[in-house]
C-alpha cells in the first residue's frame, strides 16, 4: 500500500484557495442573476428591521401625561420593541432558510465539480453580509424616518434634541449590524450543514 | 483503445441505507475493475444498485464497507480536499437531471469548475468557448439552461464534466430525461469524446442504445454484479432484447 501512498503524494497538491475578490465576484452575481429572488430574501430583512427600529424610534419620543400612563405607556413600548425583536429575527431566519434550502442542489453540484467545502461556506458567507447590510441599512433608515415624521407632524418638534439625533444614530448602526449578523447566522448554518453532506445528499434533497 | 491499466477498480463494495428499522443493502460486494480509455456502461432495472455504485465510485457517498480506487488511490484515504481535487481534476459528472446551475448562461456553467480549479478568467472562458464548441453549443453560450432543451442542456452539461480535462466521465442515467432522437446524439458525443480524447466514460444507464457504444456491459441485480458482457458477445443477441437494432445501427 506504500507506493499507493506515494502515488497520491505526486498526485493530488493543495487545492488552489479561491481568492477572496473572486468570490466577493461571484457572491454579487448570484444575488445580482436572481435578482427578484434576492429582492424577496431582502424584503423579508427590510421589513423586520424596519419595524424593529420604528418601534424603538417611536421610544425615543418621551411620552406625556400622568406618572401612571408614561409607565404604562413605556412598560408597553418595551413589550413592544421585545415583540419587534423575535418578529425581526423569525422573519429573517425564515427568508435565508428557505433561501439557502432551495439552493441544496446546487450546493451538491458545486461540490461535484470540485468546490471545497469552504469555497461554499464562503460564498455564502459573502453573499448573505452583502444581502443583509443593503436589506437592514435600508430598513433601519425607512423604518425610522416615517415614525420621526409622524412625530414631527404631530407638533414634537421640540423633541429634536441632541439626544435624540445621538439615540437615532446609534439606533440606526445598531439595528444594521443586527440585522446583518442575524441575515449571517440564519445562513450560515443551513450552508455549512449543506457544504458539509456527501454531495450524493444534498443533490438527493427534494424541497 | 482501452489500455491495460486500471483506472477504476472496487473491491467488496457494500453500501447500505437505514430506513426506519430496516437495513437495505443497496450493493453487496461489488467487485470490478475499469480500464483506461474504457467506454463501459452499467446497465439494471431500477433499484438494482446502479446509481448507489456511481455515487460510490465518483466519491460522492461513502460506501458501508469496501474499498474503491482511482488511479490506484483508495479514495477512503483521501480527506476533504483531496477528495474536492480529485473531483475537480480527475472525474466528471453528467446527471440524468442535467444539474446546470438555473441562474448561469451555458459559458458560465462550464467555466465554473475552471474557477475551482484555479484557472484564470480568461482562460476559463476560452476553455468553456472551445467545449461548447466540441458539443455543438457555440452559438448559444449566453442562453440560461431553461432557454435550452434538454438535448442542449445535457451537451452544456457534458462540455462541464470536461473542463478540467478529466480522466474519468461518469453518467448517470444520462440519457433518461431525453427522448430517442436526442438521447442518440448524447450517446454518439460521448462515444466521440471516448474515442477523440480518450476519456474513460462510466454510464450507469438502462437504456439498451447505450449497448452499441460501450467496450462492457455490467450487469447489476439486486446490488450484485450479475454478469459483465462484452460488446462482441451481445451483438448477436441485441436483437431479441428490443426492436431499436435499426436505430442502433443506422443513427
Amino acid at each position: 500500500m506504500s507506493t499507493n501512498i506515494n502515488h497520491k503524494d505526486r498526485k493530488i497538491h493543495r487545492q488552489i484557495s479561491l481568492p477572496f475578490s473572486k468570490a466577493f465576484q461571484i457572491s454579487l452575481e448570484s444575488i445580482r442573476i436572481r435578482f427578484w429572488r434576492s429582492l424577496i430574501t431582502a424584503s423579508g430583512i427590510f421589513l423586520g428591521i424596519a419595524f424593529f427600529v420604528a418601534v424603538r424610534t417611536g421610544m425615543l419620543f418621551p411620552a406625556t401625561g400622568s406618572v401612571s400612563t408614561v409607565i404604562a405607556a413605556q412598560n408597553r413600548q418595551l413589550w413592544l420593541s421585545i415583540m419587534a425583536l423575535v418578529v425581526c429575527t423569525v422573519g429573517i431566519t425564515n427568508a435565508m432558510l428557505m433561501a439557502v434550502t432551495e439552493r441544496y442542489k446546487e450546493i451538491g453540484t458545486m461540490k461535484c465539480l470540485g468546490a471545497l467545502d469552504s469555497f461554499i461556506v464562503k460564498l455564502f458567507f459573502i453573499e448573505s453580509c452583502l444581502l443583509g447590510l443593503i436589506a437592514s441599512v435600508a430598513g433601519s433608515l425607512i423604518g425610522w424616518f416615517f415614525v420621526t415624521i409622524i412625530h414631527l407632524l404631530g407638533g414634537e418638534m421640540s423633541h429634536m434634541t441632541t439626544i435624540f439625533w445621538l439615540g437615532s444614530l446609534k439606533l440606526i448602526g445598531f439595528s444594521t449590524l443586527l440585522g446583518t449578523f442575524l441575515t449571517f447566522l440564519a445562513t450560515i448554518f443551513p450552508a455549512i450543514r449543506a457544504a458539509q453532506m456527501p454531495p450524493a445528499a444534498a443533490l438527493r434533497v427534494e424541497i | 483503445m482501452a489500455s491495460n491499466e486500471y483506472v477504476v477498480r472496487t473491491k467488496g463494495l457494500v453500501k447500505e441505507y437505514t430506513m426506519g428499522d430496516q437495513v437495505l443493502r443497496a450493493l453487496n460486494g461489488v467487485d470490478l475493475d475499469i480500464f483506461r480509455g474504457e467506454y463501459i456502461s452499467i446497465m439494471g432495472p431500477s433499484g438494482s444498485g446502479k446509481s448507489t455504485l456511481f455515487n460510490a465510485i465518483g466519491g460522492l457517498d461513502k460506501p458501508s464497507n469496501g474499498s474503491v480506487f482511482i488511479n490506484d488511490v483508495d479514495m477512503a484515504q483521501l480527506d476533504a480536499q483531496e477528495l474536492a481535487y480529485l473531483r475537480c481534476h480527475t472525474i466528471g459528472y453528467i446527471f440524468q437531471t442535467f444539474n446546470l446551475i438555473p441562474v448561469m448562461t451555458a459559458l458560465e456553467n462550464v467555466t465554473l469548475p475552471t474557477v475551482f480549479a484555479g484557472m484564470s478568467t480568461d482562460d476559463g472562458i476560452e476553455r468553456g468557448m472551445e467545449l461548447l464548441k466540441i458539443v455543438g453549443l457555440g452559438e448559444r453560450f449566453f442562453h440560461k439552461p431553461s432557454e435550452l432543451s434538454g438535448g442542449q442542456q445535457q451537451r452544456v452539461a457534458i462540455a462541464r464534466a470536461l473542463a478540467n480535462n478529466p480522466s474519468i466521465v461518469l453518467a448517470d442515467e444520462p440519457t433518461g430525461n431525453l427522448d430517442l432522437k436526442t438521447g442518440t446524439e448524447i450517446i454518439h458525443l460521448l462515444k466521440k469524446l471516448n474515442r477523440e480524447q480518450g476519456v474513460t466514460v462510466i454510464s450507469a444507464t438502462h437504456d439498451l442504445k447505450m449497448v452499441d457504444v460501450s467496450d462492457r456491459i455490467v450487469w447489476i441485480r439486486d446490488g450484485r454484479i450479475a454478469k459483465i458482457e462484452e460488446r462482441a458477445e451481445i451483438e448477436l443477441h441485441i436483437g431479441e432484447m428490443e426492436g431499436e437494432q435499426e436505430e442502433l445501427t443506422h443513427p
